[in-house]
Order: structure tokens, then C-alpha cells, then sequence
């Protein structure tokens, strides 16, 4: 077997109104040494990245809904295509709230429920990953990290059964929590149903998040939990035959 | 033939709506003490064109499908009528 060393490669949708872009590009190419591609909304071919990212931000303005707009731009035709291959893909703020419009999340997020805008570090509790999830496996169940927030609407709501499955199949993977790990009506930042801050897709390559993992990649800016992110993803890349023959 | 459709998008029962309940309990403090609940919701009109009233029905029911409403959170209603005024404007010579 060759080992393939080349770094992986990102591919980075901005929309108009996406902020968080240089963001994502600055952690793959500079903390990481990885390559990073900015592509604009109205692309269709992402270029044979290894992961796609769907940053923060307002897209399209968040008009009507968030991401409401955002889900009908050409280049989200070969996100859900990439992902609908296993591709991994995460979608962090903005990003998320695109995922569930498109119908790549179940759910929705809404203004939250005091009607402010929060921007804080917050506590989150890490919950059943697993190796097959392609941006937490580097996590233990419980483990407590800190990730930025910054949103105005980012309460998950989807109807009980939604609810129950997600659980059921350890598809939450991030709850708003306190610095003990603990979910209460206190750490939540904005009336999430059962303080969820994360989901993945069935296939577990889908993340959608309301923190930001790319504004916790340096210990300057505060904290480097998010960096767990990417080295679970790299390690997860390694993992799969199939990729590391794509990528040669 | 031209359309105005009153599109009104709600949300669900059981859907919690905060910007409604803050507007009720600034209508109380008001003095408006009777208000029991505000559930806030959008409106938009939208002008079109389609070829007779079957059609025109089943292009705002796509459009409520496609875009203007979200199902996990929503529900859309409307009022569709033909925009008189606009087809006599556009018959004049």
C-alpha cells in the first residue's frame, strides 16, 4: 500500500453575504498547511476537493429565511452530489442553516429566543462520535470543548419524532452546555430544542453547527478546540482507501 | 392575465415565536391588557401572470412549496384575485 501524503484539499462556498470564508481558508492554509479553494456561489464543479465547507455569514442577505436563497445557488447542486458520494461536508452558522433548508439536515433554526444576537465563547458537550463521523472522531463521548457562537438565529427546532430519531441514532453530537459538560436551560444561548448545536446526517459526512470551529484554531485568538475538527477530518481522510486513491 | 396573490406564511402551532411574544407583552404594557397572544407571521403580495385562474393557483402553490414557506417550520395561505386594473392598463392602445 502507498501511503498518500499529500494534505487535503478544502473547497470553500461563498455566497453573497458568506463573512466566515478567509476564516475556514486561513486555518486550512496557514495553521494547517492544507489547500484551500474560495468558490463562488454560481460555480458547479467544485474541483475534486477532499471536503467542502459551507461557512458563516448571510447568505444572500438571509432573506425570507436563512439560507433560504442560499439553497437555490448553482454550486448547492454539487455540494448535496458530493455528499450524496460521502463526501464529507460541514456547515458551521450560515452554513447550517443552508444544510437544513436544502433538506441535507432535518430541522430548521430560528430566531433565538430572546430575540438577541449572542456572540461568546460557549461550552459544548461532545456526544457519541464515532469513527464514521468524518469531523469527530478525534472526540471521546462527553468531552467538553469551547467554540465561539455568533448568530442571531440559531434555535434548532424540528417536530418530536425528528427529535427522537436524531437521538436515537446518536446524530446529536454537540449540545450547548455548561463548563461541566452539563445541558441546562442556562447554557443555552437561544432555546435550541434539547440544547442540540449539532447534527449529522445519517451517513455521519453531513455536520451542520451553529459555533464556529474556525475561530478556535490558534491559541491567540482564545482557544484551539476547533481545531479538533480538521484533525478528525484528516485522520478520517487517511481512514478511507477510497479517497486516498482519489486523491493521487 | 395578470394575478396579485396575498401570500401569508404563519407559523406552526406549537412552534415557539418570540418576536410575538414580545410584541404581546408590549401591547400589555400598553395597556392593552385583554391581548392574550401574538403570533407574528410575513406577508407578501406577489404579481404575476398565468393564463387563467387554475394555473395561477397552482403557481403560488408551487412557490409556497419551493420557497416562501418552510414546512418544518410553517404554513402558507393565500388570496388570489385577478389584477383588473394591470390587464386594462396593458389592453389600452
Amino acid at each position: 500500500m502507498t501511503l498518500v501524503t499529500r494534505h487535503p484539499r478544502v473547497a470553500v462556498a461563498v455566497f453573497p453575504g458568506t463573512w466566515s470564508e478567509r476564516d475556514f481558508a486561513h486555518v486550512a492554509r496557514t495553521v494547517l498547511g492544507w489547500e484551500a479553494s474560495l468558490l463562488w456561489h454560481t460555480e458547479t464543479d467544485l474541483g475534486g476537493p477532499d471536503a467542502v465547507v459551507l461557512p458563516g455569514g448571510f447568505a444572500h442577505g438571509d432573506h425570507l429565511r436563512t439560507g433560504a436563497v442560499a439553497r437555490f445557488s448553482p454550486i448547492m447542486r454539487a455540494v448535496e452530489a458530493f455528499a450524496g458520494a460521502g463526501g464529507p461536508v460541514i456547515g458551521s452558522c450560515n452554513g447550517f442553516q443552508i444544510l437544513t433548508e436544502a433538506g441535507m439536515l432535518p430541522g430548521a433554526l430560528m430566531r433565538n429566543d430572546h430575540l438577541e444576537f449572542r456572540c461568546d465563547w460557549q461550552a459544548l458537550r461532545v456526544e457519541r462520535p464515532s469513527a464514521a463521523e468524518a469531523w469527530l472522531g478525534d472526540f471521546a463521548d462527553g468531552d467538553v470543548i469551547r467554540l465561539p457562537i455568533s448568530h442571531g438565529e440559531g434555535r434548532y427546532v424540528a417536530d418530536s419524532v425528528t427529535l427522537d430519531e436524531l437521538e436515537r441514532n446518536g446524530r446529536v453530537v454537540l449540545r450547548y452546555a455548561d463548563a461541566d459538560g452539563q445541558v441546562t436551560a442556562d447554557a443555552n444561548p437561544n432555546g435550541s430544542e434539547r440544547g442540540i448545536a449539532g447534527i449529522v446526517n445519517a451517513g455521519g459526512n453531513v455536520l451542520g453547527l451553529m459555533p464556529h470551529p474556525e475561530r478556535a484554531a490558534e491559541p491567540e485568538v482564545g482557544g484551539v478546540d476547533g481545531l479538533r475538527l480538521f484533525r478528525s477530518l484528516e485522520r478520517w481522510l487517511q481512514a478511507r482507501p477510497a479517497a486516498a486513491e482519489r486523491r493521487l | 392575465m395578470h394575478w396579485l396573490a396575498e401570500v401569508h406564511v404563519a407559523l406552526r402551532s406549537g412552534i415557539a415565536d418570540p418576536e410575538g411574544q414580545t410584541i404581546g407583552s408590549a401591547l400589555r404594557s400598553l395597556g392593552y391588557a385583554t391581548v392574550a397572544e401574538v403570533r407574528s407571521g410575513k406577508l407578501m403580495r406577489i404579481a404575476f401572470e398565468a393564463d387563467d385562474h387554475a394555473a395561477a393557483e397552482a403557481a403560488v402553490t408551487e412557490m409556497c412549496l419551493r420557497l416562501l414557506a418552510n414546512p418544518v417550520l410553517e404554513t402558507a395561505s393565500w388570496d388570489l384575485r385577478a389584477d383588473e386594473q394591470q390587464d386594462a392598463e396593458e389592453a389600452l392602445p
